[in-house]
């Protein structure tokens, strides 16, 4: 049965359990497009309740690991995945792994917003509902408590049977976050999640994320190096399909180990 | 430069005149065929036509109306809708969305349809006889009704290929990431589609009640109106071949009011499709 998102008892847990596995671990990872070696032997935990973010020039690779993290690619054509995805300690890749349920764990925000073709009440109750929860009394306070998380209950809540799609870009960035959160995510995986919106919009997305890491782990793939430095804890820079560094958000930005980085954080590869 | 910038124009002007001319054409022969079936079937055209059976000698002249070709073709086109609508939706969400739409069965399986799809009725039709003169079956409405769902179900499985691939990628991983099931996405994705699925309705309509082929040896004609499923039935692309084909001036104009009655019945299944849609689309988007 479904349940509510129950901040309070993971934030206990966490305190009771400091020393948790990490919600993501990724091992030997590979991954051939078309034969083509996109990503290289990839080897990351993921650090609990922070913000990690993913840096690297276009087409180093990026988006294809996070989907791969979701086993979005699954469906792709031609592609062959090796290596595991442990998410709290199993291998989503595993040969029994049930996908709906690990996808379940992952909340997505996409560069861009899809609101279902439904009300702005239907997106979110969209998740809780195919999960089993069909009360009418708990779906209302989902809705209402996730649009009230994401900053958008006062701005929505007298049209909540209106179209989705009505919503201003930024406006509908918050809602697939707040879709996203209602199936009560362990983790939430964002790629250029605001490399659509103005810079007010932006910036309400980057407090929510930063508000949100102390119930989640959160991974975000961002173009954008003030982003990462704004908001991140950990970045991993990958170039060309392999990860050639990873650290805590200062030691990548001021001191890089490795030369590539060094000069990707200066600027000079794009 | 400019030289450029005249020589590109020009293309412009000339596309632009290659395509009003095309348009014209098309126009143009729509016109001409509304108005030769206006002309010839108007005079001919009366309460009887539509509301009548036909009495003795109707063929040589005397009174009576198409009403039994009418509700023939209505009953067999609408069921052939349906049914290639309930059979042909899933096979295309199946081919699309179940498995890897680059899969060798997916594949092998649209290349199968677009060879159905190519297949003229008439040889739905005889293959269809032979396994009912097999199986002792008379020509009826049910033979026709599954006859014409055959050839319909290729429209409707292409049409529907196509609108799938419309989907935005991110939108299929929309459902995917919430954890929802396959059929779960499906249904979600149908619904972003909702409006070209009335297209496709629509489509596999046009063709099931215009076909003459396929019923011409599955459903047989009847002078009256079929009340069951294993009686021949009359169909109106048949009554106008039949009557056409008569010497009698009469009959000949009868033919082309009957013609006139299809093309009608058509216009108002395209203008309630567009009303549906446009109200759909203005939810929409
Ligand atoms: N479906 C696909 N088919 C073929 N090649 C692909 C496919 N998806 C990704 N690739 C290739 O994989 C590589 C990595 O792509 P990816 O989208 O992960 O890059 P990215 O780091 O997200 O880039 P960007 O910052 O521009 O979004 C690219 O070289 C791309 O061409
Ligand atoms: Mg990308």
């Amino acid at each position: 049965m479904y349940s509510y998102p129950n901040i309070e008892k993971q934030q206990t847990e966490n305190i009771t359990s400091p020393l948790s596995t990490p919600h993501l671990q990724i091992k030997n990872l590979n991954v051939y497009i078309d034969e083509k070696h996109i990503l290289k032997n990839i080897n990351l935990e993921i650090p609990n309740n922070s913000i990690t973010s993913i840096i690297g020039p276009s087409g180093c690779g990026k988006t294809t690991l996070l989907k791969t993290l979701n086993r979005l690619l699954d469906d792709s054509k031609n592609i062959q995945i090796t290596g595991s995805v442990l998410v709290n300690g199993e291998d989503i890749y595993a040969k029994n792994a049930e996908v709906t349920h690990i996808r379940k764990k992952m909340g997505l925000l996409s560069q861009r917003p899809f609101p279902l073709p439904m009300s702005i009440f239907d997106n979110i109750a969209y998740g809780p509902r195919i999960h089993g929860e069909h009360n009418k009394k708990i779906l209302n306070q989902i809705v209402e408590n996730q649009l009230k998380n994401v900053g958008l209950w006062e701005e929505v809540k007298d049209r909540l049977h209106h179209y989705a799609s009505q919503l201003s870009i930024g406006q509908q960035q918050r809602l697939c976050l707040a879709r996203g959160l209602a199936v009560n995510p362990e983790i939430i995986l964002g790629d250029e999640s605001t490399s659509a919106l103005d810079p007010i919009s932006t910036q309400t997305i980057e407090n929510l994320l930063v508000d949100l890491k102390k119930d989640y782990t959160i991974i975000l793939v961002t173009h954008i190096l003030r982003q990462a430095r704004r908001v991140s804890d950990y970045i991993a820079f990958i170039y060309n399909g392999e990860i050639l560094e990873f650290g805590k958000t200062e030691e990548v930005l001021l001191h890089p180990r490795n030369e590539i980085t060094q000069q990707y954080v200066k600027g000079f590869i794009s | 430069m400019t030289n450029n910038i005249n020589s590109r124009l020009r293309k412009e002007k000339i596309a632009k005149v290659i395509m009003q001319i095309a348009g014209f054409c098309i126009i143009g022969s729509l016109f001409l065929i509304v108005g030769i079936i206006l002309y010839k079937g108007v005079p001919y055209l009366s309460w009887d036509m539509i509301t009548e059976t036909p009495k003795g000698g109707f063929y040589i002249g005397k009174s009576g109306g198409i009403l039994n070709a009418i509700l023939g073709s209505l009953y067999l086109a609408s069921a052939a809708t349906l049914l290639a609508i309930i059979i042909g939706i899933p096979i295309s969400i199946y081919l699309n969305l179940y498995i890897k739409s680059d899969s060798i069965i997916s594949r092998s399986a649209k290349l199968m349809f677009d060879v159905l799809y190519g297949i003229p009725s008439i040889v739905y039709g005889a293959i269809a006889f032979s396994i009912m003169i097999w199986l002792g079956i008379r020509a009826s409405l049910l033979g026709g009704i599954l006859t014409i769902t055959l050839l319909t179900i290729p429209i409707v499985v292409r049409t529907v290929d196509e609108l799938i691939k419309t989907i935005p990628e991110d939108l299929k991983n929309v459902t995917k990431s919430l954890g929802a099931t396959r059929w779960e996405s499906s249904l979600i994705l149908l619904k972003y589609i909702k409006t070209g699925l009335f297209t496709a309705m629509l489509l596999a309509f046009g063709r099931a009640i215009g076909d003459v082929a396929g019923v011409l040896l599955t459903t047989g004609f009847s002078d009256n109106i079929p009340k069951y499923l294993d009686e021949p039935a009359a169909t109106l692309p048949l009554a106008i071949f039949f009557q056409l084909s008569s010497p009698i001036p009469e009959v000949q104009g009868r033919a082309y009011a009957s013609a006139l009655i299809l093309t009608c019945i058509i216009l108002i299944i395209v203008i309630c499709t567009h009303i549906l849609t446009s109200k759909n689309n203005k939810q929409k988007i």
